[in-house]
């Protein structure tokens, strides 16, 4: 899967948890979830749920606290799949 | 019964709506409750015409359905967290029936998932007759007092 099937998909798993749409217009690698895209804290925990189905991967918790941006969601992604 | 449990609730009077757990498991939990007539709220909820509001009833579904569970969890999956708080992060809820003061509720919340601390519930209130009286979706976190955010 390319770089940007990922971000394509990412942008669509973390549409419904937006509050910020500006921040999906400019949908990047160094979007930020909860600064940009201004994602409710817990419901990045949500997110990374959509993640694992739709990716079908596991992530844990270590990964999870280092997903601070589309960037870092892309590379857990990748290494995992 | 699962005594245990409800001793661990950060609760007390007059804001505990638990009164048992009749079964709990890494599923899920039952729990009953009975709403005092002396509860201070009827007072003014509403004027001459007491009736249970509905942020009670959401509070007594988050008691038994999130907090007993997400005690059971963090004590069975050996999860240690130093000075754990806990937090409600949404609530989505439909008000069926109204519940008058002296009323038996019953609760009954099924799991949907508990990962990275977060728990998340399909929970159900029924009246002593057994009629559904609100159901909704809530969720709740356990965090450290230390890594919250949002009391910085």
């Amino acid at each position: 899967m390319s770089e940007k099937e990922i971000i394509q998909k990412l942008k669509r798993i973390v549409e419904p948890y937006v509050q910020r749409n500006e921040g999906l217009d400019n949908f990047h690698e160094e979007t930020d979830f909860l600064r940009d895209l201004e994602i409710n804290s817990a419901n990045l925990v949500d997110v990374i749920l959509d993640v694992e189905d739709e990716f079908d991967i596991t992530i844990d918790n270590e990964s999870m606290e280092g997903m601070l941006t589309v960037g870092d969601a892309k590379n857990i992604i990748q290494h995992k799949l | 019964m699962h005594t245990n449990i409800i001793s661990q609730l950060p609760y007390s009077s007059p804001f505990l709506f638990v009164d048992t757990i009749s079964n709990l498991d890494e599923n899920g939990v039952t729990g009953e409750y009975t709403f005092s007539p002396d509860l201070e709220f009827y007072k003014g909820h509403f004027q001459d015409a007491p009736v249970t509001p509905g942020v009670i009833l959401t509070e007594c579904m988050a008691q038994i359905g999130l907090v007993c569970l997400g005690i059971h969890l963090v004590n069975t999956e050996n999860i240690k967290l130093n000075d754990p708080l806990i937090a409600l992060t949404s609530s989505n809820v439909e008000y069926l029936l109204p519940v008058y003061p002296g009323e038996r509720v019953k609760v009954i919340s099924v799991k949907k998932y508990f990962r990275f601390n977060k728990l998340k519930c399909e929970v159900k209130m029924f009246n002593s007759k057994d009629e559904q009286v609100c159901r909704g979706t809530l969720a709740g976190i356990v965090y450290e007092k230390s890594k919250s955010r949002r009391h910085e």
